[in-house]
């Protein structure tokens, strides 16, 4: 198996399960143990979901183009969506008292949890990419 | 194939819903909202949700457990959780989750805060 993988997906919910799947596979591949394909599928779901849902909208012309790379320090994802991306400073902290019955805003809590590193950038042609990390 | 299957049991009073597969975003979240709605457009406002066969949920299926929640204290039933596995109470406690629900590792335990 490669040490760089890619995929692209259309923005469908279907695209979660499918994403996962690709992860599982990868991370398998490269001798990573159950501990961290757990943190792994979470975060791929939580972040495609995202990408979907809030950055490309559904859109049929959008797709989310996702990369694995087997680095040293640790299995690195990257998932990117066309969308007019976002401030992830203005999501609100869903643990707060006054949030705890919103039903929704907890995915980012999720990946940031599970995954040792994570970080939002904007890329110049447009879109929201979100990068994670999640170290051997 | 769907991702969840809920099954329905009568104790008394209390509707316990038996859930077995994943309550991710799409089918799992969908078809739990469905029939917590039914129950309470039925009158049944006692709900125990007995999580013991889920092996995966994800932040919307947290989320449908949430919207459950309200809906059903809305309607002044009690919703609460049975057997959660290690994995559903580590995120329950992520997310602070915990401090709203109540939950239980046994049934008769859980049957029995409801008088």
């Amino acid at each position: 198996m490669s040490e760089t993988h890619y995929i692209e997906l259309p923005s469908v919910i279907e695209s979660v399960e499918e994403a996962a799947i690709s992860a599982d596979e990868y991370a398998r591949g490269h001798g990573f143990g159950d501990e961290i394909i757990f943190a792994i599928d979470l975060a791929i779901r939580e972040s495609v979901a995202n990408a979907v849902k809030h950055g490309n909208k559904f859109a049929d012309d959008k797709s989310v183009q996702i990369t694995f790379s087997d680095l040293e320090e640790g299995l690195e994802i990257k998932v990117r969506d066309f969308g007019s991306g976002f401030s992830v400073e203005e999501i609100p902290d869903p643990t707060n008292p006054e949030n705890l019955l919103k039903t929704d805003g907890r995915g980012i809590l999720f990946m940031r949890s599970f995954m040792d590193e994570v970080e939002w950038s904007n890329p110049d042609d447009g879109g929201l990419e979100v990068r994670m990390l999640k170290r051997r | 194939m769907s991702d969840i299957t809920i099954t329905e049991r009568q104790a008394g009073d209390v509707t316990i819903l038996d859930l077995q597969g994943k309550v991710t975003i799409g089918e799992g979240s969908v078809a739990l909202r469905t029939t917590i709605r039914r129950l309470l457009g039925e009158g049944k406002n006692k709900i125990l949700l007995n999580l013991g066969g889920v092996g995966y949920i994800d932040s919307s299926g947290i989320g449908e457990l949430v919207s459950s929640f309200t809906a059903v204290k809305k309607e002044g039933g009690v919703l609460k959780l049975l057997s959660l596995t290690q994995k559903i109470q580590d995120l329950l406690a992520i997310t602070k989750l915990l401090t709203v629900f109540d939950t239980y590792d046994d049934e008769a335990s859980a049957l029995s805060s409801y008088n």
